[in-house]
This record gives C-alpha cells, sequence and structure tokens, in this order.
C-alpha cells in the first residue's frame, strides 16, 4: 500500500509540474508581458527597466525556477483586470463551481444508477432500450445546447425555474442537469455492463437460492460490487466538472471559476487565466488520488500491495 | 454494449454524414441563399411550419435576416474542415508515438507514457482557454488545440495493441530474420493497428464537432464573419425569449452528425472487434 501511494503521489507531482511547465511555455509565448504592463508611448529605458523589475533579463531555467517557487505559494501575480491576487479571485469562487459539480454529480447518479441497474436486470425490455437511447443522446448532445433548451422549454416558455445567476436552490437545477447530462451516458452503460456481470456470478445465485429477495439481491449485493468500476468514473467526470464546467457557467451565469477564467481570457489577462488552469489542473489530479486510493474502501479485494 | 448478434449497417448514420460531408464541400452551390446575406426586412422569420415563416427561408432568419438554413450549411463547411485536419494530426502524431512506445520500449515508453500523463492530467477546456489566451484565435487555434489534447487517446490506445502485437510470432519472425525496426513499425505494426486508429477517428469526429462548437459558442474558436455552429448558438443566446428556432437549428445539426458518428464508430468497433459484442 505504501508504495503505491508513494508512486501515485510521484505520478501526481510529476503531472503538476507538467502543467506547471505548459503554463510557463505559453506565457512566454504570448509575447512580452512587459508591451501589455507600459503605455504605448514607453522609451527603451522604460522597458529595460520594467524587464529587470520582473525578472524577465535573467536565463529561462531560472526565470522558470522562480516561476516554480511563486507558483508554490500560490502566487501568479496580480490580475490586469482587477488589481487583486490572481489565485484569490479564483478561490473565492471555487464553492460556486464545488457546489454545481455537486449537484451535476447528484444528478448524473440520480439518473444513471437506476437505469443502469433496470437495464441490466430488464435487459432487452424498454426500460434497457430507453437508456439505450438516453446515452446515445447524452453523447451527441453537447451540454451547454442542453443548457440552452432547459432555458428556453423550462425558464422561457413555462417560467417553471430560473435560468441565470446563483441566488437560491432553485437556480442551481438547470445547470446541474446540463453539466450531468453527459456522464449519465458513460456512468449508466458501465453499471450496466457490470451489473451484468455480477448477476451471472455464483453468489448472486447463492443469494437466490437461499430464498433472499429479488430486491436485496439486486441492490444490495450486485450493485455494491458493480459501482466499483462506476467509481473511478465518478472520479474522473467529478474532476472534470470542477475543472471543466466553463461553457456551462458561461451559459447560465453562473458565478463560478470557468466563468471567471473565460472573461480574463477576453481581457488578456494571464494572470488569472494561468491560476486557472493550474487550479483545474491540481483538482483533477488530486481527486483521481482520492479516487484511486478510496478503492480499497469500497471493495476489500483491492487492496494494493 | 449492444448484444446485437450481428451489428446492422447503420445506413441512416451514413446518409447523415454524406449529407454532411457533401454540405462541406459543395454546400454554397445548393444553398438557398448567400450564408452572410443580410436582409433586414426579414428578419425573425420563424421556420416555414409557423406562421409567418416561408419556404424562402426553410428553417427561419434570424436577427440580421441572414438563412439559417444556408448558414448551417455554410457552419458545416468549417466543423469538417476542423475536423479533418484535427483528427488527421491527432491521429497521425499520437499513432506515431503510440507505436514508437509500444514497440521500442525501455527509455522511448517511460518518456512518452510521462508525457501521456501529463497531458491527460490536465483537464482539456482549460487548457483550451490558456492557448486561447495566447493564440489568434479561428480555425488553426481550433486545431492546435484538439491536436494537443486528443493524440493522448490514439497514442494511449495504441501503445496497448503494439505492446500485445509485439510479443505475436510474425513480429519475433521478422525480426530473427533481420528486418529493419522502421520497417517493422512501417510494414508489420502499422496495418495491424489500422482498424483501431478508423473506429478512434470516426468516434472522434463528433467530439470534436462538439469541441470546436463550444469553442465557439464562448467566442474563443471561430470568429465571424466565418460561420460555426457554435457561433450561432451564441448569436441565438440573446433572442432566446423571441426566436426559438436560433437556438435550436444548429444544435440539431451538431446532434446529427455527432450522432451519426458515434453509431458509425460504434458498428466499425463491433465489426472489427466481434469480441466486444457479447459484452
Amino acid at each position: 500500500m505504501r508504495a503505491y501511494l508513494i508512486r501515485r503521489l510521484w505520478q501526481g507531482a510529476v503531472a503538476v509540474l507538467g502543467a506547471l511547465l505548459i503554463v510557463f511555455v505559453a506565457q512566454r509565448l504570448a509575447g512580452d508581458p512587459v508591451a501589455l504592463l507600459l503605455p504605448m508611448d514607453a522609451s527603451e529605458e522604460d522597458f529595460a527597466a520594467m524587464r529587470e523589475a520582473l525578472g524577465l533579463d535573467r536565463p529561462l531555467p531560472v526565470q522558470f525556477l522562480v516561476f516554480l517557487r511563486d507558483a508554490f505559494t500560490g502566487d501568479f501575480g496580480k490580475s490586469y483586470q482587477w488589481q487583486a491576487p490572481a489565485m484569490a479571485l479564483l478561490l473565492e469562487r471555487l464553492p460556486a463551481t464545488l457546489e454545481l459539480a455537486l449537484a451535476g454529480l447528484a444528478f448524473a447518479l440520480l439518473l444513471a444508477v437506476p437505469l443502469g441497474v433496470m437495464s441490466a436486470v430488464y435487459r432487452g425490455r424498454w426500460v434497457d432500450r430507453l437508456a439505450k437511447v438516453l446515452a446515445l443522446l447524452g453523447q451527441a448532445m453537447p451540454g451547454f445546447w442542453v443548457g440552452l433548451l432547459l432555458i428556453l422549454f423550462l425558464a422561457v416558455r413555462l417560467q417553471w425555474l430560473p435560468a441565470f445567476g446563483r441566488e437560491g436552490p432553485l437556480h442551481l437545477v438547470l445547470p446541474a442537469i446540463a453539466l450531468g447530462w453527459y456522464p449519465v451516458a458513460a456512468m449508466t452503460r458501465t453499471l450496466r455492463s457490470s451489473m451484468l456481470d455480477i448477476l451471472d456470478s455464483d453468489y448472486i445465485r447463492t443469494g437466490r437460492v437461499m430464498g433472499l429477495p429479488e430486491r436485496t439481491v439486486i441492490w444490495r449485493y450486485a450493485l455494491r460490487n458493480a459501482a466499483v468500476p462506476l467509481a473511478t468514473m465518478i472520479g474522473v467526470y467529478f474532476a472534470n466538472m470542477l475543472g471543466g464546467a466553463f461553457v456551462i457557467e458561461v451559459v447560465f451565469a453562473w458565478p463560478g471559476v470557468g466563468r471567471a477564467v473565460v472573461d480574463a481570457v477576453f481581457a488578456r489577462d494571464f494572470p488569472v487565466v494561468q491560476a486557472g488552469v493550474l487550479l483545474s489542473a491540481v483538482i483533477f489530479v488530486v481527486v483521481n488520488l482520492l479516487v484511486d486510493l478510496s478503492y480499497g474502501l469500497i471493495d476489500p479485494r483491492i487492496r494494493h500491495g | 454494449m449492444a448484444e446485437r448478434r450481428e451489428a446492422r449497417f447503420p445506413v441512416v448514420s451514413c446518409v447523415v454524414l454524406g449529407l454532411v460531408l457533401l454540405c462541406a464541400v459543395v454546400g454554397p452551390w445548393f444553398a438557398p441563399h448567400e450564408a452572410s446575406e443580410i436582409v433586414l426586412a426579414e428578419s425573425m422569420t420563424p421556420p416555414f411550419w409557423r406562421s409567418g415563416g416561408s419556404l424562402d427561408y426553410p428553417l427561419g432568419t434570424d436577427m440580421l435576416g441572414r438563412d439559417i438554413l444556408s448558414r448551417i450549411i455554410a457552419g458545416a463547411r468549417v466543423s469538417v474542415t476542423v475536423a479533418v485536419y484535427a483528427i488527421g494530426l491527432s491521429g497521425g502524431i499520437g499513432a506515431a508515438l503510440g507505436i514508437s512506445a509500444g514497440y521500442f520500449g525501455g527509455i522511448v515508453d517511460a518518456v512518452i507514457s510521462r508525457l501521456i500523463d501529463i497531458q491527460m492530467s490536465i483537464p482539456a477546456i482549460p487548457l483550451a482557454m490558456l492557448f486561447a489566451a495566447v493564440l489568434p484565435p479561428g480555425e488553426g487555434m481550433v486545431i492546435t488545440i484538439i491536436v494537443l489534447t486528443y493524440w493522448t487517446w490514439y497514442a494511449r490506445i495504441v501503445r496497448g495493441e503494439v505492446l500485445s502485437l509485439r510479443e505475436r510470432d510474425f513480429i519475433t519472425v521478422a525480426k530473427v530474420a533481420g528486418v529493419s525496426s522502421p520497417m517493422i513499425l512501417i510494414r508489420h505494426l502499422t496495418p495491424n493497428v489500422l482498424n483501431t486508429l478508423l473506429v478512434l477517428a470516426t468516434l472522434q469526429f463528433g467530439s470534436v464537432i462538439v469541441f470546436e462548437a463550444g469553442l465557439s459558442f464562448l467566442g474563443l474558436g471561430i470568429q465571424p464573419p466565418q460561420v460555426s455552429w457554435g457561433g450561432m448558438l451564441a448569436d441565438g443566446r440573446n433572442f432566446i425569449e423571441v426566436a426559438w428556432w436560433l437556438i435550436t437549428m444548429p444544435g440539431l445539426a451538431i446532434m446529427a452528425s455527432c450522432l451519426a458518428s458515434n453509431l458509425l464508430g460504434d458498428w466499425l468497433r463491433d465489426t472489427f472487434d466481434p469480441k466486444r459484442r457479447l459484452t
């Protein structure tokens, strides 16, 4: 277990370092930041002074090390737009994004778990077909378009639910459906195929022979084991929702990290963009690490030696 | 996932994809209007089956009186162009790296595998934001972003396939017979992963269309006056209360192309790899 833990931590660290390197390179590709900071009519001397002040006159590897040092203390510089530390600006918005991601995940599971289980139990029947159609649509309809349709029908036409902003639990419903829409397909399919495997196994047959109620057999014994592959997906999709709800946040004017980063891209506010990319990468790595380590808890058979 | 005994050839999918490709290649010839032709007098005309609609503008017009159908046809060109370049490049680069990693093993494999790990641990959309902030917007940028995020797909799967192919007799025999490494890679390994590549590429088509539409919707992808489905959705979003067709029609185009390529991809996979049909 310890060797495995160390290896996974090491992989995670390499991944974060890689992300830092990509951000650093992208920052250099972006052109001379000094040109953005100084007025148009600044003299050669002003440029040189500014470069020295920012450390841009030093060799690239040194600059990278300085960048790393700052990154580890969460210092990505000040937002050009808001004149406040970039990372702090984003962390302030993290709760909104977290709330949306959790709600999206809840929606996805609420739909995928019953559908996955039922379509395995009633294989080939109408539930199974419905699940198949939903899975196909889920992958073919982009989440942001689903969001627009939800706004059109449920907010504009029927006026059942609010479409924009974050003011109460009701505001969470539509964006959560739009965000949770995509993973439903994959989750349902995964759960269905692992349920099918397990419903064929000896211990399920034993349980039935012993006269356990079918409901207990399916929902308590089969689902518990079939959920292991689903757990992996939950982690990956949750990480994706946390770090990738950009378009959905824009569609619903949700005041989260993603929307702030999109705004920053338009404003060429590089410190915020960089901080956003790194925040996403770190969240992604950490969530995946936690998922990997949690297998042992769900399924005692998987204990890393 | 399906337990179809024999997978049926997806005729409808091929027709839809054929139509999309046709629009992309010769669309301007048969589109009823010029995609960017502005007729303010006809703005916000509903689709023909609604009162006030007309067959001159079968799917209605937008806020500037531009014909939605013609714009969807024009948008197909952008989507297909981006998809073809993005899939070709990411597939080519990914396959080359995957084959090398699987065949050579050792340090080559270690380096390429770490690269894959790093790339895969950075979620695609934030990475896209980073590049959108740095590169000039347009088709080139969208293609670059897609290639950067998708090559790992091909590399990872091809590497796995080559790892198992490498141990097979025909490769061992080739090596013993003194065939050079580049020759083994090109003549013996590549043909054996072509099926997989074709399946991945078909499945990626839909995925690329959605990705491009998302970026263009945000305003970070294809820039006007070039027409894109995502851009049309962004325009329509501002008029969602008065003109439902502005956000439904381009979305349907995205959905149809994506659905068609997914179904075709599933069929190809089932056909090439009958084992999967049972699961």
